[in-house]
């Protein structure tokens, strides 16, 4: 209904701003070149390389560096106190011998659950909040905001063990809680039991990070147009109407944006795991990651010897899930998704 | 105005919504801060009563001051944050800069190559960076973390920076370069003044994952005298794990810092989230 009007006024928006840039442009090249002319006689454009230098020397040392050589060291073992090529050789290990593929697909197993149930509870409650936070005539709503987002500021560590403490049944707050609303039966060691401690972790992760969906949504629900409500307002869609059919496709890209930053975020999560259930990612097992299993087959761990060359393939193997993720983002998600222009 | 959109059922409704939510939040941080005040009987007979003068007790503060060196760790996380975020800033608005000003071959592709480490997380290198800070004589020293958290927080920098770069006006800096300022001068004092507000959310961005940050420590730098806040409670907790008084008391300590940083710096830092650089 005010979708030809809203394409009109794009169109007509874009034209002007478009008018505006040539203009711009055009004056910028002029100046631009005359200055550029004089200054380039005096001396070459040598202040160009000396502002990137120093951001592209850092990241490429420290980070597109190592991560080329760590897919290189993949290739690499040692044999015999020597570092031998020996080409894909610890990626059939690591994907074909049961000792280590029964660990690789356990691991990757619990990844997706963590991530599934993130995107199933972290991002629905964080769009929820959001919306009721964005709304117009809201009281203390810089206060709730401020206050939901507490839990991501805090470390991992702090984290983990004060859940840790909390769901002991040891201290009993859990237990004693339930109690009064009389499920007490429903309590368990959510952290001690198999089948329920990744879920467990995996809601502890989310109770810390809603925050950064709800404000990232909450930003885009506040650079919707009022125009536009008000006009949904005449043709009658109000309330959760206007949420379904007018706000949520609008805000559909940013919903895409904090899928990919969940994936991205949870395919390399190391440390809450490891500062309530440790190395060893028990019980069992049960909880274990990609993360926790590169840090252990890297670093070893009781009767395990350090391994690098097979932790620089499981670091492999998580380069290329999380390259999986951003290409389908890119490709799939990020070009079919509709854009409104505002 | 709207009177369509509100009425008085739904404000209970969402009000009941947000302070339910906010309870959730805020409870565990609320159990441990008050329990790290009382004494043993009173942390397990009543979890969840504030300290009174019959409970209220520092036994807890006390080993932790006495076991664990809680001022070095903090002085180390400072260290390693406050210049890994100066350096991210510095470097970062440098490139964005020369990125959004000059037209030179490559621009577009030294962008792309600047972005790739925006998606990639930079811990997929660690065998690699473990093994050149160790031939580089930099491991158990604070500049292996600073680097790290230096190349980390650039791609991001560069991309939000030079987004805001773009709108700084031309004639300015034309006017200042027919007054025959130089190049570096013209960054310095007038474009990197006006770019101040993205700067403050490129610091926001960077500050609380290295603050927080468990994986680089923990490889790269576990020695006594190099391990930050984070590092330094997990192993302090770790080993004090059924001294509840003590767990508890470093887990406020940990949180304090925080928690006032945050409050004194919230609005900054919600307004950095929500000004729209990610897009």
């Amino acid at each position: 209904m005010s979708r030809p009007l809203q394409t009109g006024k794009a169109i007509h928006a874009n034209d002007v701003s478009a008018f505006a840039q040539d203009i711009n442009e055009a004056s910028r090249l002029e100046t631009g070149k005359s200055v550029q002319k004089h200054a380039s006689r005096r001396r070459p454009r040598l202040h160009i390389a000396v502002f990137l230098a120093p951001a592209v020397l850092i990241y490429t040392a420290v980070m597109i560096f190592p991560l080329a050589n760590t897919l290189r060291l993949a290739l690499y073992s040692r044999i015999d106190q020597e570092r031998v090529f020996t080409g894909l050789a610890n990626f059939q290990t690591l994907f074909f011998d049961p000792i280590w593929s029964e660990q690789f697909w356990n691991a990757l197993g619990n990844n997706f659950w963590f991530f599934l149930v993130h995107m199933l509870v972290q991002n629905p409650i964080g769009i929820a909040l959001a919306a009721i936070l964005s709304h117009p005539r809201l009281r203390f709503a810089a206060l709730y905001r401020s206050a939901i987002f507490i839990p991501t500021i805090l470390s991992f560590v702090i984290v983990g063990f004060a859940w840790k403490l909390i769901l002991s049944p040891i201290w009993g707050i859990a237990p004693s809680m339930l109690d009064a609303v009389g499920l007490k039966s429903l309590f368990a060691p959510w952290l001690g039991k198999e089948e329920y401690a990744l879920t467990t972790l995996a809601l502890i992760s989310v109770w810390q990070f809603i925050g950064i969906p709800m404000m990232l949504i909450y930003a885009a629900l506040l650079s919707i147009p009022e125009e536009i409500l008000e006009a949904g307002e005449v043709d009658g869609i109000t309330g959760m109407g206007a949420f379904w059919k007018i706000k949520l496709p609008l805000i559909l890209p940013s919903i895409g944006i904090i899928s990919i930053l969940t994936f991205v975020g949870n395919f390399n999560a190391f440390d809450l795991i490891y500062a309530s259930q440790g190395a060893l990612a028990g019980p069992d097992f049960s909880t274990d990651i990609l993360g926790t299993f590169m840090y252990r087959t890297f670093f070893g761990f009781q009767l395990q010897l350090g391994d690098p060359h097979m932790g620089s393939a499981i670091a492999g193997a998580m380069f290329a899930i999380i390259l999986l993720g951003v290409c389908i983002y890119l490709f799939g998600v990020q070009t079919r998704m509709r854009r409104y222009q505002l | 105005m709207n009177k369509a959109r509100s009425n008085p059922l739904n404000t209970y409704a969402m009000h009941g919504a947000l302070i339910l939510y906010t309870l959730i939040a805020l409870f565990p941080v609320f159990v441990i801060l008050i329990n790290s005040f009382k004494s043993r009987k009173a942390i397990f007979r009543e979890p969840l009563a504030l300290p009174d003068a019959e409970s209220f007790s520092m036994i807890g503060y006390q080993t932790v001051m006495k076991q664990g060196d809680f001022f070095l760790y903090f002085q180390n996380s400072l260290i390693v944050t406050v210049a890994s975020l100066a350096l991210v800033l510095l470097f970062g608005a440098m490139a964005a800069y020369a990125l959004s000003e000059y037209r030179f071959r490559g621009n577009t592709l030294m962008g792309l190559y600047l972005a790739l480490g925006i998606m990639i997380p930079i811990r997929i290198g660690t065998v690699a960076i473990l093994e050149m800070m160790v031939a580089s004589g930099l491991v158990n020293t604070l500049w292996a973390l600073i680097l790290v958290y230096t190349a980390q927080g650039l791609p991001l920098a560069v991309f939000i920076l030079s987004e805001f770069m773009k709108q700084v006006s031309d004639d300015l800096k034309n006017a200042g370069r027919i007054d025959g300022l130089s190049e570096y001068t013209i960054f310095f004092r007038l474009v990197l003044p006006l770019v101040r507000p993205a700067m403050a959310t490129v610091a926001v961005f960077n500050m609380i994952p290295i603050w927080n940050d468990l994986w680089f420590p923990l490889i790269l730098a576990p020695a006594e005298e190099t391990k930050t806040l984070t590092l330094g409670s997990q192993v302090f907790i770790g080993q004090f794990v059924t001294d509840w008084n003590a767990v508890l008391s470093a887990l406020s300590m940990a949180i304090l810092p925080v928690l006032i940083l945050y409050v004194i710096f919230s609005r900054q830092l919600i307004r950095g989230i929500t000004s729209g650089a990610v897009k």
